[in-house]
């Protein structure tokens, strides 16, 4: 019999706070990919800074999450701590996603609600604080939210810099009494467990939201 | 300059690794459109068999991280079944299960949007199955499908990067191997971060000429206008945004 149960028991709690951690980073994470994403969407408007900013944003976004984690920490100060890095990584690179989801959503806002703002004279923070914005997140709901889970399947990467999040525990306690299988497996439905319910909920959204 | 030169020296390095890369996209992306194919056109089927195994599919790999599938295939499977596969073909086959899950849903949907009096007129022309789905249903959701599929081979080759952890020599394996050998960071990974980059913008190039053709068969006019230049932008106006991940 190659599965020990018993073990796969006693190594919970290890897996388990390391799911608690992939979680925290996940949540934080997206919190600043949710506004620095719709910050740039509206620079992005700025005639030359827009193209530049366009442009790094396209690089960011075609190039692996993994080297931008790994090089980030290894210019980082040693105080900075590992999970720091991660965040922050993690937060600039799907902010360069969630821009495109923002902007595709700004550009569904049609012309006549522009011109409406402006004959009514609004200053611009109302422009586009009540008439556009509540208009165009509202459709890309949906859409922002298949990044949460992309985000939490991306988490495994913080392995390459040492955080302490869910599949590097299950290296640490899985390579320490020789139990691979039964660690990797485990981690494997630890994952379906949290995307599978919530792929359920973003498919509630879409019907809530997407039809509008 | 120094960081220059260093670079240029290290360049034939730079490209083996590059080349490595290349070989994981292509093999994987072959990989996932043929699984995305089949698991996305069972899950059209009239019966609840072919489509509850396609569900099935879609939710296991699609709910699981590549990387964590491919450490289970690398570490894993060789003390679960004795059998140990090349880390090249494990990550193969992390990437191609996990992006064809993505794949297969993309698949289902352009199919099931196939306007129905298509699929009545094959019916009423008498065509077989085969004949409907190759002659009529799949050209033109075809060219739905690929504007996604070009969203998907971006990602696919973003994440073939996570390969050297599993020890692949690939460009990342390069960069950190030049990095511990000579202390240059900055030059290692801002080389691999620009050969990414530069791989990105030939396979978006690709995927571009792949679409347009597709829309010239089916006789429509490719939103983003015609001749050479035009590839430079982005063609699908009605591309839904977030549909990749």
């Amino acid at each position: 019999m190659f599965w020990d149960f018993e073990w796969t028991f006693q190594i919970m709690p290890d897996l388990l706070s390391g799911l608690w951690a992939t979680v925290q980073i996940t949540v934080i994470a997206y919190l600043m990919a949710l506004a620095l994403g719709l910050a740039i969407a509206i620079v992005r408007r700025v005639p030359i800074i827009g193209s530049l900013l366009h442009f790094v944003m396209e690089f960011i976004r075609t190039t692996p999450l993994i080297i931008q984690l790994v090089f980030v920490f290894l210019l980082a100060p040693s105080t900075v701590s590992g999970m720091t890095v991660g965040i922050l990584v993690l937060g600039v690179h799907y902010s360069s996603y969630t821009a495109e989801v923002y902007r595709s959503g700004i550009e569904g806002v049609s012309k006549g609600q522009w011109e409406a703002a402006r004959a009514l004279s609004l200053p611009t923070t109302r422009t586009w604080g009540a008439i556009v914005l509540p208009q165009a997140i509202r459709k890309v709901i949906p859409a922002l939210g298949n990044y949460l889970i992309a985000m939490f399947k991306d988490t495994p990467l913080l392995f390459a810099i040492g955080v302490a999040e869910l599949l590097t525990e299950a290296q640490r306690v899985g390579s320490a009494d020789f139990r691979i299988v039964e660690a990797f497996t485990v981690v494997g439905f630890l994952f379906l467990l949290v995307s599978i319910p919530s792929a359920i909920v973003i498919r509630r959204l879409e019907k809530r939201y997407a039809a509008v | 300059m120094e960081q220059i030169e260093f670079l240029i020296e290290r360049l034939p390095r730079f490209l083996d690794g590059a080349w490595v890369t290349v070989q994981l996209t292509l093999g994987g992306s072959a990989l996932a459109f043929v699984l995305a194919m089949v698991f996305g056109i069972m899950g059209t089927a009239g019966h609840w068999l072919p489509r509850a195994v396609s569900t099935v599919y879609v939710e296991v790999f699609r709910g699981i991280a590549a990387l964590v599938l491919m450490f289970w295939m690398a570490y894993a499977l060789p003390v679960a079944t004795g059998f140990q596969l090349d880390d090249m073909f494990a990550a193969i086959l992390a990437l191609g299960l996990n992006v064809g899950a993505y794949g297969a849903e993309v698949v289902r949907s352009a199919i099931n949007a196939v306007p129905r009096a298509q699929v009545e007129a094959t019916v009423a022309l008498n065509l077989s199955w085969f004949q409907r789905m190759r002659l009529v249903v799949v050209p033109q959701a075809w060219a739905q499908m690929l504007p996604t599929f070009g969203n998907l081979v971006i990602e696919l080759m973003k994440a073939t990067a996570v390969a050297y952890l599993i020890g692949v020599a690939d460009l990342a394996a390069v960069a950190q191997q030049l990095r511990e050998a000579t202390g240059e960071t900055v030059v290692a990974y801002s080389g691999a971060l620009v050969l990414y980059y530069l791989i990105a913008q030939v396979l978006i190039l690709g995927m571009r000429l792949l679409e347009r053709r597709a829309n010239r068969k089916l006789g429509r006019v490719t939103p983003g206008g015609g001749g050479p230049l035009s590839l430079l932008r982005p063609p699908s106006v009605g591309t839904r945004v977030g549909v990749a991940k």
